[in-house]
């Protein structure tokens, strides 16, 4: 699989480390109402969609950039890559 | 139709006119006393016990494919109770006691071969570890014994002892341990679980589950509404996908998982032998091929077939291994789509929602958990009540902080 890494074009995959979905970067407030349970469900449970999946990979041999890679999980199309930073910035404004 | 030895002479003479279908392929019933979702080996062996040890005959396995499509028929055989966890080890040491009677039991050569397993170490440290793993498999009354480096160089010449980064300086051993017939297993559960009244009903996947009332009533399929008093679901790589139809997000991920196997040789290798340094393990098949596998390739996957890399990676851990490895010629990959759990290890319960009931989470290891999974399944379909070797596969022990991390890596599915 290559990666169009947003800064340095289309990478191996091979450069990469897998984390998961990209939903891991909305981590829940410690001190909100419900944090234990909303911990819970942060750190075990998944969607685990066939399809379309938004997740993280790790650019570990490369420019240690986290990106949210788009991904079929049934063909392993890629279909897309921004930097994580971004995604949440962007979530932010 | 019983198998003997004698019926196999007489068939023979008689130019084996008289072998009939092992299965029937009955029309569904409008309903059922169990609907069996997944027709792998879990759920076949969930039917058979049903039917065998419970009494309960009225029941239906319900399968997208045909029998036997999915993992069931995609694995590395291996069968092992050598687990270190106390929620795990007494489970698998069930399971590899109805292996050994598994034959008898269901009047089918399923090839269950007592061959052995050899883990192998490579530093004082590992072999600490692998010492305590074999005492936890003697208090679950399993085997287990050290291998001292030349009695390896016995067992298997053939390794490379002195490999520079991983030298062997010895291994775990498992003698009960071994291999069966993959598809033969579900073969063998389904014409068992047939003959004692259970319909197997082939192309036919499960689209919806009926509720009333918080209560499960049936399931909806692509042959029709098929009512249910209770419905147990054993789809393995599917579980996220069934189980979302019920509203339920799982603690599980689908990974993709490769395995390989040779051209037929002659016999070279006596047992199975696992180095997981290197990310490799074999087997030899009764056909001679060599089968082997290594580590999943990482991400989710529902796709049944993975990428070159980890071929690369596999091979290269053989090449590690036993460099005679290179001499052979490969005739097959392929990949099969695992229930990676949070903790690595499964799950057998009851859901929020009355009457469903969830068999998943068996990430690369769930052929030999086979029997007892359907032994346990069963139990808690048929009592509402939990088998005792399956007591600490609950949902809720990742809420309760009890996770079962035999590997201790956490919630990461790619790593377990
Ligand atoms: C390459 C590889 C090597 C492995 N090696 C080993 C090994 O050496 N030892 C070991 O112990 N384990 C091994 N495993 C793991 C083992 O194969 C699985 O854990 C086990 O087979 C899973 O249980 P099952 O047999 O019930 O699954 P499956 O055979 O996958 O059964 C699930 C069934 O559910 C069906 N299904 C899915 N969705 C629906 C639906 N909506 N409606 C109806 N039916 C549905 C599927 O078609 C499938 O037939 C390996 C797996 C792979 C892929």
């Amino acid at each position: 699989m290559l990666i169009p890494h947003p800064l340095l074009g289309a990478r191996d995959a091979q450069e990469f480390t897998y984390l998961g979905d990209a939903s891991l970067m909305d981590r829940p407030d410690p001190n909100g109402p419900e944090a234990e349970a909303a911990f819970c469900d942060y750190v075990f449970l998944r969607d685990n969609p066939a399809g379309v999946h938004r997740e993280l990979w790790f650019h570990e041999q490369g420019d240690r950039s986290w990106l949210v890679v788009t991904r079929d999980t049934v063909t392993h199309e890629i279909l897309g890559a921004e930097l994580a930073r971004d995604v949440k910035r962007g979530a932010q404004t | 139709m019983t198998f003997s030895g004698l019926r196999v002479v007489k068939e023979a003479l008689t130019g084996h006119k008289g072998w009939k279908p092992l299965w029937r392929n009955p029309e569904p019933k409008p309903s059922y006393d169990v609907v069996v979702v997944g027709g792998g080996g879990h759920g076949l062996a969930t039917a058979y016990t049903l039917a065998a040890t419970y009494g309960i005959t009225n029941v239906a396995v319900l399968e997208k494919g045909w029998l036997g499509s999915g993992n069931i028929g995609r694995n590395t055989t291996i069968i092992r109770s050598n687990y270190l966890l106390p929620g795990n080890q007494p489970f698998y040491e069930f399971s590899m006691k109805l292996w050994e009677r598994q034959e008898q039991d269901l009047n089918f050569n399923s090839m269950v071969s007592q061959r052995g397993i050899i883990n192998l170490f490579h530093t004082d440290g590992q072999r600490d570890a692998y010492r305590r793993r074999g005492n936890a498999m003697h208090l679950s009354g399993a085997d287990g014994r050290l291998l001292t480096r030349e009695e390896l160089r016995e067992k298997v010449p053939f390794l490379n002892f002195d490999n520079a980064r991983f030298p062997i300086k010895g291994g775990l051993m498992q003698s009960r341990a071994g291999t069966a017939r993959h598809d033969g297993v579900a073969w063998g559960y389904a014409r068992a679980a047939d003959m004692r009244g259970v319909d197997i009903i082939q192309n036919c996947e499960v689209t919806g589950f009926r509720m009333e009332g918080g209560r499960v009533t049936g399931v909806e399929t692509t042959r029709g509404t098929i009512g249910a008093g209770k419905v147990g679901v054993a789809v393995a790589g599917s579980s996220s996908r069934v189980m979302a139809m019920a509203g339920m997000r799982l603690p599980i991920e689908s990974h993709v998982l490769q395995a390989f196997v040779s051209e037929g040789l002659k016999p070279t290798i006596p047992g199975v032998v696992t180095f997981g340094a290197g990310h490799f393990y074999v087997s030899q098949s009764d056909k001679g091929g060599l089968v082997f596998g290594g580590d999943l390739d990482g991400y989710n996957s529902y796709a049944q077939r993975g990428g070159l890399p980890t071929v690369e990676d596999v091979i290269e851990g053989g090449m590690a291994l036993m460099p005679m490895i290179g001499r052979a010629r490969l005739l097959r990959s392929w990949g099969g789509i695992m229930d990676m759990s949070m903790d690595g290890s499964p799950i057998i319960d009851r859901t929020h929602i009355d009457g469903l009931y969830f068999n998943g989470g068996w990430c690369y290891g769930g052929f030999k958990a086979t029997p007892a999974s359907g032994y346990a399944f069963a139990h808690l379909l048929a009592t509402d009540t939990p088998h005792e070797t399956a007591r600490a596969y609950r949902f809720d022990r990742f809420t309760r902080g009890h996770v079962i991390d035999e590997k201790g890596v956490g919630a990461q599915p790619n790593l377990h």
